[in-house]
């Protein structure tokens, strides 16, 4: 699969909203769950 | 030594003498006696003692994270470098890689978590609990994943967000039952009655899996069919096909390294007052 230029991936297409809405909002959901698990395991740390 | 008189006991014993008495390093001691003794049958009965598992889980999380990195890796390769564009879709199928991935361990970790759950509710364990209520909020992240790229899919390819159909709402159902497993368990004070109200919950909506499953045969439904079939050839191209596999290989060991540090943290909260826990803090 050969896109020619960076514009024509980010293109998608046409569907760039869908595509990268899609994994957009799937690395801030892993980012959000991974920065909470962080942070529980701080809080679980110094209170132990 | 305290733990010398149950010695002999070995497995489900500790566990009787750790309901009686709590977090008594009592517990330790047997364990302890019972290597000694060389008594291997009972490995995993030792694992299933949260002081045991604690420090093991610790050890695991890096190969799973480091897995799911690099299998994310190859697997966004070939999703978007590799699989040719969708003779009937164009782009818009390469959210395919990340829909059934997400969809897959929306319905695999439910089972997982409402295993666990059912494990606590008849041996009693403590760690079964704390397993179930780690998987939860992971669940249900990849429930709201899988939903919002069906979304982000459907207006495109069939020119709506979103349609009450069996597929759609059973998932959307499934998502409603990770939260409310996670408001019921948090919702009750003490950790073992909320593990077991929670068990009840987990384990009646099991029911709602196969529903989501066989949705696209047993009802008229917008939602395509299976993608993956053992019984039949695959109806993809192979490398989109492996694009997949890896993406949902890549979830699986995302979801084993995030739910066992997540389930660390558990351990730590409820074990507070225990005598490991405090010995933890002079080594740490």
């Amino acid at each position: 699969m050969s896109w020619g230029s960076l514009n024509n991936f980010l293109a998608m297409g046409g569907y760039a909203l869908y595509v990268w809405g899609s994994y957009g909002v799937t690395a801030l959901c892993i980012g959000i769950e991974l920065w909470s698990i962080a942070r529980r395991a701080r809080r679980a740390q110094s209170r132990a | 030594m305290r733990g010398g008189s149950v010695g002999h006991l070995c497995g489900p014993a500790d566990r009787l003498r750790l309901k009686a008495d709590g977090k008594d390093s009592l517990t330790i001691d047997s364990y302890r006696l019972q290597d000694e003794a060389g008594i291997r049958g009972w490995l995993l009965f030792r694992f299933a003692a949260p002081q045991a598992f604690y420090p093991l889980a610790g050890r695991m999380i890096p190969w799973f994270a480091t897995l799911a990195a690099l299998l994310a890796l190859a697997g966004l390769y070939i999703s978007f470098f590799v699989a040719p564009t969708d003779a009937q879709q164009g782009e818009a199928y390469r959210i395919i890689f990340i829909h059934v991935a997400a969809a897959w361990m929306s319905m695999f970790l439910y089972v997982v978590m409402a295993c666990w759950a059912a494990l606590g509710l008849v041996l009693n364990t403590r760690l079964s609990g704390m397993m179930a209520s780690a998987i939860a909020p992971t669940g249900a992240m990849f429930t709201f994943i899988a939903l919002w790229s069906g979304a982000l899919w459907g207006k495109p390819t069939w020119g709506t967000w979103w349609v009450w159909d069996a597929r759609l709402t059973s998932e959307l159902i499934l998502l409603f039952l990770y939260f409310g497993f996670i408001a019921l368990t948090n919702a009750i004070e003490d950790p073992r009655r909320a593990d077991r109200a929670g068990a009840v919950l987990a384990i009646v909506g099991v029911i709602n899996i196969p529903i989501i499953y066989f949705s696209v045969q047993w009802w008229n439904t917008l939602h395509q069919g299976a993608s993956v079939s053992l019984t039949r050839a695959p109806s993809m191209a192979m490398t989109m096909l492996t694009g997949m596999l890896l993406m949902a290989l890549a979830a699986w060991m995302y979801s084993i390294a995030v739910v066992l540090a997540r389930v660390r943290s558990i351990i730590l909260e409820r074990e507070r007052d225990a005598e490991w826990v405090r010995g933890l803090r002079g080594v740490e």
